[in-house]
């Protein structure tokens, strides 16, 4: 696997401002990568800069080994679609669509196909005649990303394509890109503030906080293994337990000892967050035996649709709250109703520490 | 602090040279246009009539003649007057149009413009008419005289009238409805409403209208020439200066004294608007005014009067131009039409107008969008862009009889290799399109802001280069505007008097201009005459163009319909 796109010691300040300190992230050929965080991390401006529409204050970057970093948009290899849409509202569909063909020099035949070939690709294939605005915004997406994609581009850059759009259609974009981009193998960079988005479209997440990068991971490490207390609290939901580290695999919460993996890097003594997730808290079935069993009294049980998210109280440390997720079956099996008891485990393998 | 790591240095694209390019152009344009003259207009103040450096002698002098010092007093008199009489007047008749269930509201608000598309002498002809020493209602003034101050206010509120009263419509008719619902079920009294909420709502509207009626009255020419009589006021003393005495330095000195307040109810104006955020918020919901019978009424009354006295005038100056020999023998006759008979130069100045008129409209809208445009979307070159903005917002603050004089002083220097425009047709056009240079500049400036930013940015990426976005999409889109912009020329290029009174040439002479020539060898009638085949034309451009807009460019811009 060969680097398409390498960024190195990126920086961007706006006067006393730093909206990127030193990121550096490389990005693998056909690859689709997502750049996710809150609104002023500093993803868009990273998507941005790797465009060259606002570019770094200083760091390079490298597309297909060829340095980029002081080139202008122009002649950078890419397509790119914008939150907005950007399409040119008095051009037809087909011809804003053809727009960056009919730069090339090619002939009417050739972009009349090329451009019905994009239009069906992408699941519009009667919409040429027609202007955007008699489009619906999923379908002025769709536009969008064909004529992005019009001049085969090596690098397909995604600035929030979805969140201007109803939920609905933003569900059926999500597969339909994401099928769109396998299918063609383009290097894609999506950036999105949707933790949802991310885990279902990208084969690597960027998790960004404050101009710099805090995790890059595949979706399934982001969500089970966070590296840092802002990953772990940002991306899906999380237990925090303010505890003591008292050896190098054990967590004193509340003056109870839970098991938890080998912290190399965090010294004994040190206050830390033990950390679970809702739904890998056990109820079923506990083994007479099971490390880090905890006693608890159903506090509050709030109705989410599939499931149930329950608020549980330590019998011993009434302070001390855990949510976990229960399913209609196991609320049922158990009886589960606010104010009953019952024991739960926090598997030493789901836990995390954090400083 | 200063880090080791080296800034970056971001190469340009042919795009981005380009536009660098053309701002340089454009900065380069407009320093001719606009601040080489003025600066030539600021030297000339310290020169003697030879030419030599004499300092602050001039000023010294001027400030020392009590005549001279006598009409500045004057100018800011009738400017104070006039503000205090046309914004509440004004306010009225907005407040009508936008909050008040009007008969025919399209009718009345075309009446309220009318002024706007006549020369400003116009009003003053048509008082000789009415009041002047022949004129048939002079017992009305009782023994009193329309020469002087007082037919000065009533040509003045007549001619900033439409000024003002656009200005707050605008400002009325962005209101939140919901703001008046909210005092409404609080069980406000209308008029604690009235001071709470809709007047604080206008105030900038209102501020900005006192401070263009000011300006307006202080920099006009027209009118104080034609019925002034012998109150003096600054605008005619530069040209009794300038024309009438050949002293350039004086005539300098008074039009730096002119330009002080004009410049500084600029300043007060954008420093006003800077303050004024977003009133009506995306999610305001419009004000749609019901009916109510005793104020509907008492509005309709209040408009029909207004109306009047604007089409009493009007209509004084096109019978006034019919009229054989007034007021002696009344039949209608078309004489004072054939303008041969009254100056040299005929219908000659008229066809001149009209062709400056185009020459403006065409390169003014030219100059102003693409120079927006250039200026909007050139990425970085921040201090040039700046300077191109700054040149852009001066002529504002100018008033044309200042540019104007310094329009003489720049080109007709003898060792200026734009020397040859002197005197020509481009030296006309040129005044013009600078004159009235910061309305399309902004015009052109809010409509590019309007349209998506990230047209440039597809375009790079799809490797177009820019300047073919331009032309196949910023440009179709912006239309509207660029018509705007062209009509807004064409008809102040064919009214205005002062910025051009000193540029034209025997065999260029404008039709404003020969207006003020034949009204002075004393023939009202055919100035008259000249005034309403000016308003006819601008007029009927004016309705040109909305009959283009609704049904031209309706077809041409389907795009539009959803």
């Amino acid at each position: 696997m060969t680097n398409y796109l390498e960024v190195r010691n990126l920086s961007k300040r706006f006067g006393d401002f730093s909206a990127l300190g030193d990121v550096s992230l490389d990005v693998v050929e056909g690859e689709f990568v997502c750049f996710l965080g809150p609104s002023g991390c500093g993803k868009t401006t990273l998507l941005r800069a790797i465009a060259g529409l606002d570019p770094q204050t200083s760091g390079t970057i490298r597309q297909k080994g060829r340095d980029v970093s002081a080139l202008p948009p122009a002649q950078r290899d890419f397509g790119i679609v914008f939150q907005s849409y950007a399409l040119f509202p008095n051009l037809t569909v087909a011809d804003n669509v053809g727009y960056g063909l009919v730069n090339r020099r090619q002939n009417r035949g050739a972009i009349a196909r090329r451009v019905a070939e994009l239009l069906a690709m992408v699941g519009l294939p009667d919409a040429g005649p027609k202007y955007p605005a008699q489009l619906s915004g999923g379908q002025q997406q769709r536009v969008a990303l064909a004529r992005a994609l019009a001049t085969s581009p090596g690098l397909l850059l995604l600035d929030e394509p979805l969140s201007a759009l109803d939920a609905r259609v933003r569900l059926r974009l999500r597969h339909e890109i994401k099928a769109l981009q396998r299918t063609l193998g383009v290097t894609t960079i999506m950036v999105t503030h949707d933790q949802e988005e991310a885990l279902t479209m990208a084969d690597r997440i960027v998790v960004m906080n404050q101009g710099a990068i805090e995790q890059v991971g595949t979706p399934q490490e982001i969500y089970r293994r966070p590296a840092t207390a802002f990953v772990a609290d940002f991306v899906g939901s999380m237990n925090f337990l303010a505890g003591t580290l008292m050896a190098p695999d054990r967590v004193r919460v509340a003056g109870v000892d839970f098991a938890c993996p080998v912290q190399d890097g965090l010294a004994p003594g040190q206050k830390v967050s033990l950390c679970i997730r809702p739904e890998d808290v056990r109820v079923r079935d506990l083994p007479a035996d099971i490390v880090n069993r905890v006693p608890v009294e159903v506090a509050e049980l709030d109705f989410v649709g599939a499931f149930c998210r329950a608020t549980l109280k330590a019998r011993a440390a009434a302070e001390v709250a855990v949510t976990a997720d229960f399913s209609s079956n196991l609320i049922r099996d158990l009886g589960v109703d606010i104010g009953t008891k019952l024991d739960i485990a926090l598997p030493p393998d789901r836990l995390r520490v954090f400083a | 602090m200063s880090l080791a790591v080296p800034s970056l240095k971001v190469g340009l694209s042919r795009d981005d040279l380009m536009m660098r390019a053309g701002v340089l152009v454009l900065a380069g344009v407009l320093l001719v246009m606009v601040g080489l003259p003025l600066w030539a207009l600021l030297a000339k103040g310290f020169e003697d009539r030879d030419g030599k450096f004499i300092g602050l002698a001039n000023y010294i002098s001027y400030f020392s003649t009590p005549a001279l010092f006598q009409s500045a007093l004057n100018s800011l008199q009738v400017a104070s007057i006039t503000t205090v009489i046309v914004v509440p007047l004004a306010f009225l008749y907005a407040y009508a149009l936008t909050r008040t269930v009007l008969p025919m509201r399209w009718l009345f608000q075309g009446i309220s413009l009318i002024p706007i598309f006549a020369p400003s002498l116009l009003p003053g002809l048509a008082l000789i008419y009415l009041f002047g020493t022949q004129g048939f209602l002079k017992v009305l003034l009782g023994g009193g005289s329309i020469y002087g101050i007082d037919g000065i206010v009533i040509a003045q509120v007549f001619y900033c009238f439409p000024h003002a009263t656009l200005i707050l419509t605008t400002a009325l008719a962005t209101a939140d409805a919901r703001l008046y619902e909210a005092a409404d079920v609080l069980g406000t009294s209308k008029r604690r409403v009235f001071f709470t909420v809709t007047l604080p709502g206008a105030k900038y509207g209102l501020i900005s209208a006192a401070l263009v009626v000011f300006t307006l009255v202080m920099t006009d020419f027209g009118i104080a020439k034609v019925i002034g009589g012998n109150f003096n006021v600054l605008a005619t003393d530069v040209y009794k200066k300038v024309i009438g005495q050949q002293d350039f330095s004086m005539g300098a000195v008074v039009g730096m004294v002119l330009l002080a307040p004009a410049a500084l109810a600029f300043l007060v104006d954008r420093l006003v608007q800077r303050k004024q955020v977003a009133l009506l918020t995306a999610r305001a919901v419009p004000l749609v005014p019901r009916p109510k019978f005793a104020r509907d009424l008492f509005f309709t009354l209040f408009c029909l009067l207004v109306s009047a006295a604007i089409l009493a005038i009007l209509g004084m100056a096109i019978w006034g131009s019919l009229i054989k020999y007034w007021p002696y023998n009344l039949s209608l006759t078309l004489d004072n039409y054939d303008f041969a008979k009254f100056d040299s130069n005929g219908w000659d100045s008229y066809w001149n107008s009209v062709r400056m008129a185009l020459g403006a409209a065409v390169f003014g809208t030219v100059l102003m969008f693409t120079g927006a445009w250039l200026n909007e979307k050139t990425r970085g070159f921040g201090a040039m862009r700046g300077v191109v903005q700054l040149l852009a917002f001066l002529p504002m603050a100018v008033p044309g009889l200042v540019l104007g004089l310094g329009y003489i002083f720049f080109f007709n220097a003898p060792n200026n290799p734009l020397n040859f425009l002197y005197a020509t047709m481009g030296i006309l056009v040129l005044n013009t399109v600078a004159h009235f240079y910061t309305v399309g500049h902004l015009t052109a400036t809010t409509a590019l802001k309007q349209i998506d930013p990230e047209f440039e940015a597809v375009s790079a990426s799809l490797k177009v280069p820019v300047w073919k976005t331009f032309a196949r999409v910023t440009a179709p889109i912006c239309l509207p505007a660029i018509l705007d912009i062209a009509i807004y020329l064409f008809v102040n290029a064919m009214t205005t008097v002062s910025s051009v009174i000193f540029l034209y040439a025997p065999d260029t002479k404008l039709a404003s201009v020969a207006a003020v020539n034949i009204e002075e060898a004393g023939t009202t009638a055919a100035a008259a005459a000249l005034c309403v085949v000016i308003v006819l034309t601008s007029a009927a451009v004016k309705a040109a163009h909305l009959v283009a807009d609704r049904f031209l460019f309706a077809r041409l811009q389907v795009w539009r319909r959803r």
